[in-house]
């Protein structure tokens, strides 16, 4: 029996085929997925906030911010056993849910966020082969480690496969 | 923020913005439908993000919303937000029209404006009731509506927030319809930012160190 792995906020997991892993409602909230192809090993975050630098508490929950997440889920896939060359990542999210006239920085949380994982991949030499975000609408998405295939489901386009 | 700072009585202060607010929402709401609509008690919780968009189905139970930002002395951010069903049924009452779709996808213009006038509205009362029972100056941004899963728009009224807590402080007030007292209308939700409570508790007198 084949399980779907749940990714809340601000979490991290790791799947492995028969399994999928799964996050809800994405918002301006970003999915990044990190994959092994050929030992099909992958890893998902749901991260909310773009960067952890600018936080002045200390940070409990890595699994909130673009830098420290993507780099605790490459972490993560590399103990697995994946290989940091064949490493890639597909990334949904960062949509702006609301339209608003004042363009203020608060309100471009989404494409943010969406900067900041590039970035950060960038700087791990992650290619970053498939990606669909911002817009306005929601996104559940799901990945199927077996197949390297992400499901992105929105409320009024439909389901896509990237 | 410092939750452990905040006891019973900051609850019960938050507990009394939400029923106070939402009670004159509700009777602003009743007036622009000509029927009796009725609130819950205003729960106050101090929970987690997932829990959060458990309130309201589940991340991705598709909702209609409202939101608009709080500016002034205690910023924070402001949901209104129903079942899908329960916004065509409001809006159809409102308009006067038998039947308003808002699942096909693709959102007539009409029912969307009027959807972001009554959040307007209502939001409006509810602030203004905030306002004067802190004596805080409050104003509402212009709102911005959405339709669609309701994590997805959760989440963005809790950037604040997360920037320094896994936790956040949600006043949930919840609406019925006189008649069918079960069911649920709809909710407002009230996120201050987490610099606002001390503010709050402050304009009260009940500060939040001692």
């Amino acid at each position: 029996m084949s399980e779907i792995i749940k990714v809340g906020i601000a979490d991290i997991d790791l799947v492995s085929p028969p399994d999928t892993i799964r996050t809800t409602g994405l918002g301006s909230c970003v999915g990044v997925i990190l994959f092994d192809e050929s030992k099909k090993i992958a890893g998902m975050a749901h991260i909310m906030l773009p960067d952890s630098t600018s936080i002045n508490s200390p940070i409990k929950n890595i699994g909130k911010f673009a830098d420290t997440a993507v780099n605790a889920l490459y972490d993560m896939l590399i103990k697995k056993g994946a290989a940091a060359k064949s490493i890639k990542a597909k990334i949904a999210g960062g949509a702006q849910m609301f339209q608003f006239s004042s363009g203020s920085e608060m309100m471009r949380i989404g494409p943010r966020n969406v900067e900041s994982v590039k970035a950060q991949l960038n700087h791990l030499g992650v290619p970053l082969i498939a990606s669909d975000t911002g817009g306005s609408s929601g996104r559940t998405i799901e990945f199927n480690p077996e197949k390297s295939e992400l499901t992105i489901r929105t409320v009024n386009k439909g389901t896509k496969i990237i | 923020m410092d939750l452990t700072k905040i006891n019973h009585i900051h609850l019960d202060i938050l507990r009394e913005i939400g029923n106070i607010g939402a009670g004159h929402a509700a009777t602003a709401l009743s007036t622009m439908l000509n029927k009796a609509v009725d609130m819950k008690v205003p729960s106050v919780k101090i929970i987690s993000f997932e829990e959060i968009t458990e309130m309201v189905g589940g991340s991705e139970n598709i909702v209609a919303s409202v939101f608009l930002r709080i500016v002034g002395d205690a910023p924070g951010c402001m949901f209104f937000m129903l079942p899908i069903e329960q916004a065509e049924k409001l809006l159809g009452d409102l308009l006067g029209e038998e039947i308003v779709q808002l699942t096909e996808g693709q959102y007539p213009e009409m029912p969307l404006s009027a959807l972001q006038e009554v959040g307007n509205i209502l939001s409006g009362s509810y602030l203004t009731s905030f306002s004067d029972f802190t004596g805080l100056s409050l104003q509402p941004s212009v709102p911005a509506t959405s339709i669609d899963m309701a994590g997805a728009i959760l989440s963005f009224g809790l950037f604040e927030i997360s920037t320094v807590s896994d936790l956040a402080i949600v006043i949930d007030t919840a609406f019925t319809d006189m008649k069918e007292l079960d069911e649920v209308k709809g909710h407002f939700f009230l996120l201050p930012d987490p610099e606002s409570f001390a503010k709050i508790f402050n304009a009260l007198g009940v500060p939040m160190d001692e």
